[in-house]
Formats: C-alpha cells, sequence, structure tokens
C-alpha cells in the first residue's frame, strides 16, 4: 500500500498556503481517500493534506434564517444535533443512512459534497434545500450553490487550492423535506436511488410553492429534476399531479445500468418514490 | 512523522508515514493481531477499534489523524478488571475477560472468530452509551460489522445479556 507524504496542518490559513504552493489531495475523515488509495483505483495522491486538525471547520450553527455547517462536521454530528433534529430532519434521515457508526463517526459532511460521487447520499438532500456551498482558498471565500457545484462525473466547482469549508442551508417558513434511501439493505447500502423532495406549503392540502427535487444514482453527478419541479409547481398534493409527476420523472432521468442495478429500475423506482411521498403528503 | 498516542492506556510514540493506516500500525508496527482485516474498505468492520471511545474502521484511518488520542484494541478490553496485563510470566486466564467477552462466551456469540474483535468493541460501545439494549438497537450497533457463520442472533444474545449484567452491577453499586 502506498502511504504518501502527508502534512496535518492546525489553521486553516496554513492548509490555504500549502494548496497554493503545491498540488495536495484534502483528506478528512478518510473513509473516501483511504478507500480508494487502499483499492489503488486512480493514480495514487502524490501528497495528502490532512484537515482533520482544523477545528475551524467543526460545528453546526443556527443563525436566524440558516444553519451553517463546518466541513468536518461528521454524519454523528449530525445525527445527535438537536437543532438539526428540530429544523432540517430530513437531513438526520440522510446522515443515518450513510455507512454504520463506523463510518458515520469519521465521515463529514464536506467529504460527501468533495468526493462528488453521483451516489453522495446528503448531496439531494442538499439540492433540495437550496444549499450554498462556501469554499476557501489564499484567495479568499466564494459561494457556490449547490445547483452549480457538481459539474460532471466526479467533477466540481472547486479550484485545485480551494476546500469547501462550510455549508449553509437557508431555512424556509412553511418549507416540507423529505429524503429517500433505496439500497440493498439498511446499512452500508450504495444508493440505487436517492432522492430529496422540498416544497413550501402553508397548509397539508395547499398547492405547493418552490418545489425542488434532487436526486443522486440517476446520472453521472446528483441533479436537480426541474422539468418534474416544474410539473409539480402550483400543484396540490393529489393523485392527478402524483401520476403526472411519475409520468414526468420517468421521462426526466437518464438512469444507467451499472454493477448496483439497472436503468429501469432506478427510473421506475425514482418514479415510484416520488408518487408515494406526494400521496404520503396529501395523506391519500 | 513522529506521532504519539496511546494504545490500551499504555502511551506509545512511533516514528511511521502519517498515511500509514491504523490497522497496518496496530498489527505491524506494535504486534496487536487481535485487529484483523477483512475487506479494507471499510464495509465490513473487522478492524473495528474504539478511538475516542467511538467506533472506528482502522483501515479507514490514517495514523496521522491518531496523534494525541486514545485507542482500544481486543487486547484492552478486560484491563478494568484490576489483574493487570497478562504476560509470559502469567498467562491470560478467564477472570482476565471483559463482561462482554464472558458474555459472548457464554451466550456462544463466536464461531471462526474473524468478527468477533470488532463485534466486541461495537458491543462495548454500545453498552458505555447507555442506550436501552432493544434488539433494534443491538442490530444497529453491529450494522457495520459483517459475521458470515452466526446469523448474528448470538451475538445480539450475546450483547443483550453483557448489557443486563451491566445493568445489574450498576444498580448493585447505586
Amino acid at each position: 500500500m502506498i502511504e504518501p507524504p502527508v502534512v496535518s496542518p492546525d489553521r486553516l490559513a496554513d492548509a490555504y498556503a500549502l494548496l497554493a504552493e503545491s498540488s495536495h489531495r484534502p483528506i478528512a475523515g478518510g473513509t473516501d481517500v483511504l478507500v480508494q488509495m487502499t483499492a489503488g483505483s486512480g493514480p495514487p495522491p502524490e501528497r495528502l493534506l490532512d484537515l482533520w486538525r482544523l477545528d475551524e471547520l467543526r460545528g453546526i450553527d443556527l443563525d436566524h434564517d440558516a444553519l451553517s455547517f463546518g466541513a468536518l462536521t461528521t454524519y454523528t454530528a449530525i445525527r445527535r444535533s438537536s437543532v438539526c433534529r428540530d429544523l432540517l430532519p430530513a437531513l438526520v434521515e440522510a446522515a443515518a443512512t450513510i455507512g454504520a457508526a463506523q463510518i458515520q463517526n469519521r465521515g463529514t459532511l464536506g467529504g460527501n459534497i468533495a468526493n462528488a460521487s453521483p451516489a453522495g447520499d446528503m448531496l439531494p438532500v442538499l439540492l433540495a434545500t437550496d444549499a450554498s456551498i462556501v469554499v476557501g482558498s489564499v484567495r479568499g471565500e466564494r459561494t457556490i450553490p449547490a445547483a452549480e457545484f457538481w459539474t460532471g462525473y466526479r467533477a466540481t466547482a472547486l479550484a485545485s487550492d480551494e476546500l469547501v469549508v462550510r455549508i449553509r442551508i437557508p431555512l424556509v417558513a412553511d418549507r416540507q423535506v423529505r429524503f429517500r434511501k433505496v439500497g440493498t439493505r439498511r446499512a452500508h447500502a450504495i444508493s440505487k436511488v436517492v432522492l430529496a423532495l422540498s416544497w413550501v406549503s402553508p397548509s397539508l392540502e395547499g398547492p405547493w410553492q418552490a418545489v425542488r427535487l434532487g436526486l443522486g444514482s440517476v446520472a453521472e453527478r446528483p441533479i436537480r429534476a426541474s422539468a418534474t419541479e416544474a410539473v409539480l409547481e402550483g400543484q396540490p398534493p393529489i393523485s392527478d399531479t402524483a401520476d403526472r409527476a411519475f409520468v414526468s420523472l420517468a421521462a426526466e432521468i437518464k438512469p444507467i445500468d451499472d454493477v448496483r442495478s439497472t436503468a429501469d429500475y432506478r427510473r421506475a423506482v425514482a418514479a415510484r418514490v416520488l408518487h408515494r411521498l406526494i400521496r404520503d403528503a396529501g395523506g391519500w | 512523522m513522529t506521532v504519539q498516542f496511546q494504545v490500551n492506556r499504555e502511551t506509545v510514540e512511533l516514528d511511521v508515514p502519517g498515511a500509514r493506516r491504523l490497522l497496518d500500525v496496530l498489527r505491524e508496527d506494535l504486534g496487536l493481531t487481535g485487529t484483523k482485516e477483512g475487506c479494507g474498505e471499510g464495509e465490513c468492520g473487522a478492524c473495528t477499534v474504539l478511538l475516542d471511545g467511538q467506533v472506528v474502521d482502522s483501515c479507514l484511518v490514517p495514523i496521522c489523524q491518531v496523534d494525541g488520542h486514545a485507542v482500544t484494541t481486543v487486547e484492552g478490553l478486560g484491563l478494568d478488571r484490576g489483574l493487570g496485563r497478562p504476560s509470559p510470566e502469567r498467562r491470560a486466564v478467564v477472570d482476565d475477560l471483559d463482561p462482554l467477552q464472558l458474555a459472548f462466551l457464554e451466550a456462544g456469540g463466536a464461531q471462526c472468530g474473524i468478527c468477533t474483535p470488532g463485534m466486541l468493541l461495537a458491543g462495548r460501545a454500545f453498552l458505555a452509551s447507555g442506550a436501552a439494549p432493544t434488539d433494534e438497537a443491538i442490530r444497529e450497533a453491529i450494522a457495520g460489522n459483517l459475521c458470515r457463520c452466526t446469523g448474528y442472533t448470538k451475538i445480539i444474545e450475546a450483547i443483550a445479556l453483557g448489557a443486563s449484567r451491566q445493568a445489574t452491577t450498576e444498580a448493585g453499586r447505586a
């Protein structure tokens, strides 16, 4: 097993300076990077930049209209956060589906974002909640909307000297968020389909506004299904709406066959899950 | 790099590559072969150890992230019994075992044994959490540990037995 040199700065400014100097592969909790190094998938990193000591990148904070997560926030920290459980339970549900305790204790929200797997389980939730991803470098910070962050297969809008530093999820009055992951078993499954749906409605039966539908494992990157969002926008959660959303989503996504599932299954199950979420929301 | 950390309450200092896996440091550099390597990719939990009391897969932790922290391996279970460490002069006896290890023995919670060190540490962390030992909660606590022999039933019974003994001991102390 290759053991590249690793540097472990204590301060974010030092991490930025190292990245500006030469290319490093950032490593947070290691649950993706070490798997890739051990399996020898892809070229081995020349140097590692260990982020684990950067306490500046930890913590979950509530400001008046958003939840802010340090990039090193672990899935366990999200599950244990009472503010998350109260204000964004769908994110807690998503964190609980990742791996098992061993992975949740080490894996981080920033790592899930930067690893940019099309199957990243947190990513549809970030898409459905209009999250912003704050990235930083020696040149300062900039904010990238989640919808613009994943640009292709395992490709992101990050420059080579930039790190994910924070994730900001706006809190919206009367917003509902639902999460559903379909995998082979409850723990340790990589998604066949993963989906997050959000909408704003002051009542259970009333029309939905600001509909967002984020999906993983159905394209080369996490995506929003904007055509299906448009079908749902302004509609109440009735049977006819659900049927039209089903048809729309099945036509909109173009999943592939791979080792975990088939294109046909993914298309059918994504549409069924969406139909079911609308039915549950409408209470019929 | 030089790393210093605790393993089973003893401080160790090593000069090793910072990217070396905690698993390899334990097995190769420290000779603690109780921790097993199964899949090497965080799926099976055979290499589970406690890092500051939390379960981790030691195949996914680079040693640079262990510097200044405390690791417990299966060899460190039972140190609470106060007998000190077994040695060539004093071979381990049943009294050296952690109560959870005894529960595994009694319930038949091990067959081939490769998952057992990881199961014990996942079980230990679960008992330490103080969570109610329902079947569902125990299953979630060991969801990251695969066993290909037992069908899990006896492992779950062993952890439940360990929990009931712990509750009895705590009630006795109160």
